[in-house]
């Protein structure tokens, strides 16, 4: 009894926490813009929510999905594809490249979670590899090309995204949400169950749940939060490409999880930051062939000296000293 | 506190921007110019460094300054990828505040390159890209296309081709906007000179293996292979061509864009009698050798055609800078459009309103070795194409900027 008592006032106090961490972090998020440039920080948004919803499957239900660049791009592709064709409203745009990439989340998830492991992760590159050379071929994704100059029109058909604060500023509403979901996602029963199932499956199974259903669910959330980081990316820079699609990005945001810390709420968000800055700034200088290089290197140092990820080990040492 | 001094920075600065670009004079006392290419890939060796020194050099021999305001000049490695070029140009403008962006290889980058620049009301000069819808159906009123394109190496290349006697083609094309201009391109010529394309293969950009692809065309039993590609991706393409003996066969290969680098790098025992279209060879004139030494000097390789053409552009866009005192687009297109080019690169050339630049180009063919006396002596040229034949002629245009359309 005690301890249940224990546990639930220690589990208050890492939540109060983590809220306000949050609240700092949306405070940073709120005045950021008028620091440093916009555009830049719309693509840590975008990749920090890919990151996140990555982080849902492999830090909260241990599925290590190697294929989610498929649904980046299926969201980019589907919200410029009807915004440009369809003259959607950019947040119906945005719903409806959602809503596929949630689709084609349900049929990869249905095929890859009967199996698990390497070859769960394999069933879903390969997945991921079909449709990437879909695209190459489909004509409405334009190939090589891309989509290009997708309008950022008005929201709501009201307010006018072609300035970069606007813009900037519906990016956060959109990663708020999808954080929100994931944060809500991950404190429910329903995580409860998923780290369950990802600490030991056969016991979760003779405890009476259907795993599959639960891993599917996980799945297919995770796949339209996915999309949702595509969409709007795709109406930042008002393009959608093949680079998106490409399993080089399926690598990146694992790296990007990795070392942030998996499984834990903000490390995909910090390993997002980390990654996007280093490549934006690296990309300018002498250094600039050396990026993957540079990456690799750092990806190896975390997984030899920190493998928690930089979250991971702050909140190990700050668990040894101040507690 | 902090947040409301930025606060009130930022809206003094952007109160300044806007009362000097209102003044219709230099922006912020500076010009700069942004080079993007193809650094280290594929298409690296036709503009990429070399270009970047080219326009360097343009910008020295001006005196590095206009009217008293200094020149600056950053650059980009774009990887082939629009994303990433369209992303690099837009932070350019927004943080760097740059002018003129020049170089551009990759004709899918340009694209979209271009619809950024024309959205920011910025100036591009595109020296390397082939594709002919840059200023047909993607054309802009901000970008001038300046070397060549699809449509000039088509009828150069692929009319000679066909008088000759190829009259059935099969093409190896690079699949994206560049390749499929290409390929529509020389149909089309083939079909007016009374010839027939009997089939054609796409590949991704940058393939290393050739093999399943020239195997595909030499079953066709077509006459002529034509190969749609450019850079590592030409030079690839003929030597496996090579290796699997195309032309002992009794076929032909027909390549629509060749550089001056490419031969070099093949060498003129594979890419002998290989007849090509150019818009400029450093060993034509009196000027062009003058320059191409100077260049030579620098970077210890002669200038392919793109990269003169930058230099050549990078210095016509100051001059117009210098002419109109300002740096806004308007201004300096509309300058630069009113000025006829006369130097090294071209002769009376002209920039049309659809920012087609149209010069005189070269029907060249490789040179045997044993006609060859140095190592960069490499072409002889055949005939001189007039400007008026090798461009799209304004008629047939769906630019949105000509009249009429």
């Amino acid at each position: 009894m005690t301890t249940q008592v224990l546990n639930s006032s220690t589990a208050g106090k890492t939540m109060s926490k983590t809220k306000l961490s949050f609240m700092i972090l949306l405070l940073v998020g709120l005045v950021a813009p008028y620091a440093i440039y916009p555009v830049f920080l719309m693509k840590v948004l975008c990749f920090a929510l890919f990151a996140c919803a990555f982080n849902l499957m492999l830090g909260y239900g241990g599925l290590l999905s190697f294929g989610h660049a498929a649904f980046l791009a299926t969201g980019g592709y589907i919200t410029g594809h009807t915004i440009m064709q369809w003259g959607l409203t950019p947040e119906l745009g945005i719903l409806v490249g959602t809503a596929c990439s949630a689709a084609m989340g349900f049929v990869f998830g249905k095929l890859a979670i009967r199996r698990q492991g390497i070859y769960f992760a394999m069933i879903t590159l390969a997945l991921s590899q079909l449709v990437f050379f879909l695209y190459v071929q489909a004509p409405f994704t334009g190939g090589e090309n891309g989509l290009q100059g997708i309008p950022r029109g008005n929201l709501f058909g009201l307010i006018s995204l072609e300035g970069n604060l606007a813009m900037y500023y519906f990016v956060l509403a959109v990663f708020v949400i999808g954080f929100s979901v994931i944060y809500r996602t991950i404190h429910s029963p329903f995580g409860q169950i998923l780290k369950a199932i990802r600490e030991n499956e056969p016991r979760t199974v003779s405890l009476g749940y259907d795993v599959d259903k639960f891993k599917l669910v996980a799945f297919v959330i995770s796949a339209s939060l996915a999309g949702l980081a595509g969409s709007t990316k795709s109406l930042v820079f008002q393009l959608a490409s093949l680079t998106d699609a490409h399993w080089h990005m399926s690598g990146e945001v694992i790296l990007m999880t990795l070392l942030g810390g998996v499984g834990t709420i903000f490390g995909p968000i910090v390993g997002a930051t980390t990654v996007v800055t280093l490549q934006n700034y690296l990309s300018q200088g002498p250094l600039a062939s050396w990026v993957p290089v540079i990456l690799g290197l750092i990806f190896v140092i975390c997984v030899l000296l920190f493998r928690s990820g930089i979250v991971g080990e702050i909140q190990k040492f700050m668990k040894k000293n101040f507690n | 506190m902090k947040m409301l001094k930025k606060l009130m920075c930022s809206a003094i600065v952007s109160a300044m921007a806007a009362s000097t670009a209102a003044q219709a004079d230099i922006s912020d006392n500076e010009i700069r110019i942004g080079y993007l290419a193809d650094m280290s890939g594929t298409y690296s060796a036709l503009a990429g460094p070399g270009g970047l020194e080219a326009a360097k050099m343009a910008i020295e021999d001006f005196g590095g300054k206009v009217n008293g305001k200094k020149i600056t000049i950053v650059s980009a490695d774009d990887q082939n990828k629009p994303d990433i070029g369209a992303n690099k140009v837009r932070q350019w403008i927004d943080v760097d505040k740059v002018d003129m962006v020049a170089g551009m290889v990759s004709s899918a980058v340009t694209i979209a390159v271009n619809k950024v620049v024309e959205a920011k009301d910025k100036v591009s000069l595109v020296s390397g890209s082939a594709s002919s819808s840059i200023t047909n159906q993607f054309c802009t009123a901000n970008s001038v296309h300046y070397v060549y394109d699809t449509y000039a190496l088509a009828h150069g290349t692929g009319e000679a081709v066909v008088r000759e006697g190829g009259d059935s083609w099969f093409f190896l094309t690079a699949d994206y906007a560049f390749g499929h201009a290409m390929e529509s391109d020389v149909t089309e010529v083939v079909k007016e000179s009374g010839g027939k394309v009997v089939g054609g293969v796409r590949h991704p950009l940058a393939t290393n293996d050739f093999s399943s692809f020239i195997l595909q065309a030499q079953a066709s039993g077509a006459k002529i292979v034509g190969l749609a590609n450019a850079g590592a991706d030409t030079t690839n393409s003929l030597k496996t061509a090579k290796e699997f003996g195309v032309v002992q066969a009794g076929q032909k290969i027909a390549g629509l864009l060749i550089f001056l680098n490419d031969v070099h790098s093949l060498g003129l025992e594979t890419t002998q009698g290989l007849q090509l279209t150019t818009g400029f060879y450093w060993d034509r004139t009196p000027e062009t050798r003058a320059w191409s030494k100077r260049y030579f000097d620098r970077t210890g390789k002669m200038p392919t055609m793109v990269q003169a053409g930058i230099y050549s552009s990078v210095t016509h866009y100051l001059s117009a800078v210098k002419a109109s005192n300002s740096d806004a687009s308007s201004a300096v297109m509309a300058q630069m459009k009113k000025t006829p080019i006369n130097d090294f690169f071209a002769e009376n050339g002209r920039i049309r309103e659809d920012g087609r630049m149209i010069h005189d180009m070269y029907l060249a063919e490789v040179k045997k070795p044993s006609e060859s006396t140095g190592e960069w002596d490499l072409y002889k040229i055949l005939r001189t194409i007039p400007a008026d034949k090798a461009f799209r002629p304004l008629a047939e245009s769906k630019c949105k900027l000509v009249a009429g359309r």
